[in-house]
């Protein structure tokens, strides 16, 4: 693996002295160019949108905290953030790996598409919130409203959920390790099925956690929203 | 609240039951308002339907324009030039949109309306130099192929919202609030996902589909700054962004989204349209479009970013005497939707089969409970003639190449009475139009629009009383 990484065509950017924007236009435009395979990004300092609007297979290093939206909107790129990033890191994701070591504020992979999110500790509130096709996993808890309006993908919490768990899902499927505070309108929990304990394990081993997939619990839609219905008039 | 269309059997008084029946006709409990709450509690949900406010408020019908005479020297109104050029989003982005008239097409969902439409929209639009928008649900390659110009919408459900849509748009309009429904989302009932629709939106197909009101990924207004310039960065700070407000708090609203760094300002009325909402929200939330113009423009003075940022306004604009009110009002252009689908049959008693042969609708009208000239059942996806569905079969009613010759006459009818309406201020360009230039003939009208009481100088709230 090292070897590997040492074979590719590396490249560093040191933002203290080039800042995002020159960053990003290098990213979109010129590196295909310069046929570089990792970025380096040094002294990013809470910096917004790192690595926006990637649309290329390369790797890219954040090495440091980061601020909104890293890695937002990515095709392809594999981005990890060695530290801690700020809200909405890999919203709209469509393909490729946003990886961050640390924690991650709100809004986590919102209305992804596609492609894998993974958040070593916690994430804050909201996360995976209106996801639709993408995977999040997240190693310790999620906060209130995760998933809300959860479309379609995976959201994987190997911790505990807060408040209002999956609201007013669609077709999106949560599995939790830990207790969930309380869930939203339309979530039940349901039975694990064979498919969920396959999946599961996929998703989990791409995220590079050890957990068996039978101490998780599935939270999935009632689906008793999806029509209008008078008896359910407070909820919509 | 008039609507019998659940078959709902009423016994209304008589207009002369008071005099036949020593009865008094409640002016608080009238015949409607006893239909609609027999409705509501034979239903148990609220109305939804589309369209805009339906109720009288003070519009631009209420003020007229002090065209030219011996005091202002007008432009030969069949000669000379005058200029309809519009340049939208010139603050931030390297491309602004360069338009030929400042009257553009809002955004309209594919779903709520069919491809055929769409494309007719987007075909007719660009004959004229103008834009189209998207709408809560993607972009279609119909209207990318379509339009010259096409504005792509980022709504708070990102249904279909992606990179490579993106950057093929040739603007980016964040849309906060939406003047039919302020505060709330979108709906579209099951009837009209189809599989393309429920296919771009992620949704299962037949499904009841509400969209969300707020953003997935911002909040407040700091986080709009934020998110304005993540779109900036992915489309490496070419394209213009609007951010489009419903029509409330319009001042700080429209301060807010300067702050935040939009090139232009969509300001949407409470006559602004819709394909579905609660009926509670169109008739009950938000100013009239008149009033909110008057706001917006002052907001962005009080900002000193007159000409910086562009003032776009909607809700309820149907002819060129509206777009040059807003215009004169401050406005930089305008956006129009229902008038646009009016133009396309909307409400007509006949459809053309092949753009050519009118065949009666008004059997299909009676069978969703309505008729010509008052339906509002966009909800329904069962569009008499063929504008607001997704029915293979109805879809037809409406040929593009029709629709669009439709769209391009009625564009360009707007354009030229814009521009005779400036003639005869004596401006050789529409955007020279000014407030001087209108009176008011309502005492409301007068103090929403800030201009004289015509006949006096009397402006309600600003000279005396």
């Amino acid at each position: 693996m090292e070897q590997e990484v040492r074979s590719r065509k590396a490249l560093e950017w040191d933002l203290s002295e080039s800042p995002v924007r020159q960053l990003n236009n290098y990213l979109h435009h010129e590196m295909a160019q310069d046929d570089v395979e990792e970025v380096r990004i040094l002294n990013p300092d809470g910096a917004h949108h790192i690595a926006v609007g990637m649309d290329a297979p390369v790797r890219v290093e954040v090495m440091g905290n980061a601020g909104y939206y890293i890695g937002g909107m990515n095709k392809q790129a594999e981005i990890t953030v060695h530290g801690s990033a700020g809200w909405s890191v890999a919203e709209n994701i469509m393909s490729g790996v946003v990886r961050i070591d640390g924690y991650v504020s709100e809004c986590a992979g919102a209305s992804g598409h596609g492609g894998l999110v993974v958040v070593e500790k916690d994430a804050s509130s909201r996360c995976g919130i209106s996801m639709k096709g993408n995977d999040i996993v997240v190693g310790g808890d999620v906060g209130h409203f995760s998933a809300f309006m959860a479309q379609k993908g995976h959201l994987v919490v190997c911790g505990d959920a807060g408040d209002g768990l999956g609201d007013s899902l669609y077709e999106a499927v949560i599995y939790v390790r830990g207790e969930v505070k309380s869930l939203g309108a339309d979530a039940q929990e349901e039975p694990m099925t064979g498919e969920d304990h396959a999946t599961l394990a996929g998703l989990l081993e791409r995220a590079g956690f050890d957990h068996r997939p039978e101490d998780f619990k599935r939270v999935a839609s009632a689906r008793k929203l999806y029509h209008w219905n008078s008896e359910h008039d407070q909820e919509y | 609240m008039t609507d019998k269309s659940d078959g709902e059997v009423t016994h209304a008084l008589e207009e002369n039951d008071a005099v036949t029946h020593g009865g008094q006709v409640s002016h608080l409990y009238n015949r409607d308002v006893q239909a609609w709450v027999r409705k509501a509690a034979n239903r148990g949900i609220y109305d939804i339907r589309g369209m805009g406010a339906k109720r009288k408020v003070p519009h631009f019908d209420d003020l007229v324009f002090l065209t030219a005479s011996a005091s202002r020297y007008p432009l030969e109104g069949y000669r000379e030039k005058c200029e309809t050029r519009t340049v939208l989003g010139g603050r931030n982005a390297k491309k602004p949109l360069e338009l030929d008239t400042p009257v553009t097409i809002a955004g309209m969902s594919f779903g709520s309306l069919s491809a055929n439409v769409k494309e007719a929209l987007g075909r007719g639009a660009s004959a004229v130099g103008t834009s189209t928008t998207t709408g809560d649900g993607g972009m279609t390659d119909e209207e990318r192929r379509s339009s010259k110009m096409l504005v792509y919408q980022c709504l708070p459900s990102r249904y279909g919202f992606n990179p490579d849509d993106l950057r093929r748009a040739d603007a980016v309009e964040v849309v906060i609030g939406q003047g039919a429904k302020p505060g709330g989302g979108g709906m579209l009932l099951g009837q009209k996902i189809s599989e393309r629709v429920a296919s771009m939106r992620t949704l299962p197909a037949g499904i009841d589909q509400r969209s969300a009101s707020r953003h997935p990924d911002w909040t407040g207004p700091d986080d709009l700054t934020i998110k304005l310039e993540e779109l900036r960065e992915i489309t490496d700070w070419e394209l213009p962004i609007y951010v489009k407000i419903g029509a409330t708090r319009v001042e700080n609203d429209v301060k807010l989204a300067v702050k935040a760094g939009a090139d232009v300002v969509v300001v949407d009325g409470m006559q602004g349209g819709t394909a579905a909402t609660q009926d509670v929200y169109i008739e009950h939330a938000g100013i009239p479009t008149l009033a909110a113009v008057v706001q917006a423009n002052a907001a962005l003075e009080e900002l000193d970013v007159k000409g910086e940022v562009q003032l776009v306004v909607s809700g309820g604009i149907r002819t060129g005497a509206d777009v040059a009110k807003a215009i004169a009002l401050g406005a930089d252009a305008v956006s129009i939707g229902q008038a646009v689908l009016l133009a396309l049959g909307c409400n007509d008693h006949v459809w053309y089969k092949d753009g050519k042969t009118p065949i009666s609708a008004v059997e299909d009208y009676e069978k969703l409970g309505t008729k010509p000239g008052v339906c509002h059942h966009m909800q329904t996806g069962r569009c008499p003639v063929g504008i607001t569905t997704q029915d293979p079969e109805l879809e037809k009613r409406v040929d593009p190449e029709w629709g669009a010759k439709r769209v391009r006459n009625y564009l360009q009818v707007l354009n030229m009475e814009v521009a005779t309406l400036a003639r005869a201020c004596g401006k050789s360009d529409v955007h020279h139009l000014e407030r001087e230039d209108l009176v008011a003939l309502t005492i409301e009208s007068a103090a929403m629009a800030k201009v004289p009481l015509a006949g006096t100088d009397w402006i309600p709230g600003v000279t005396g009383f």
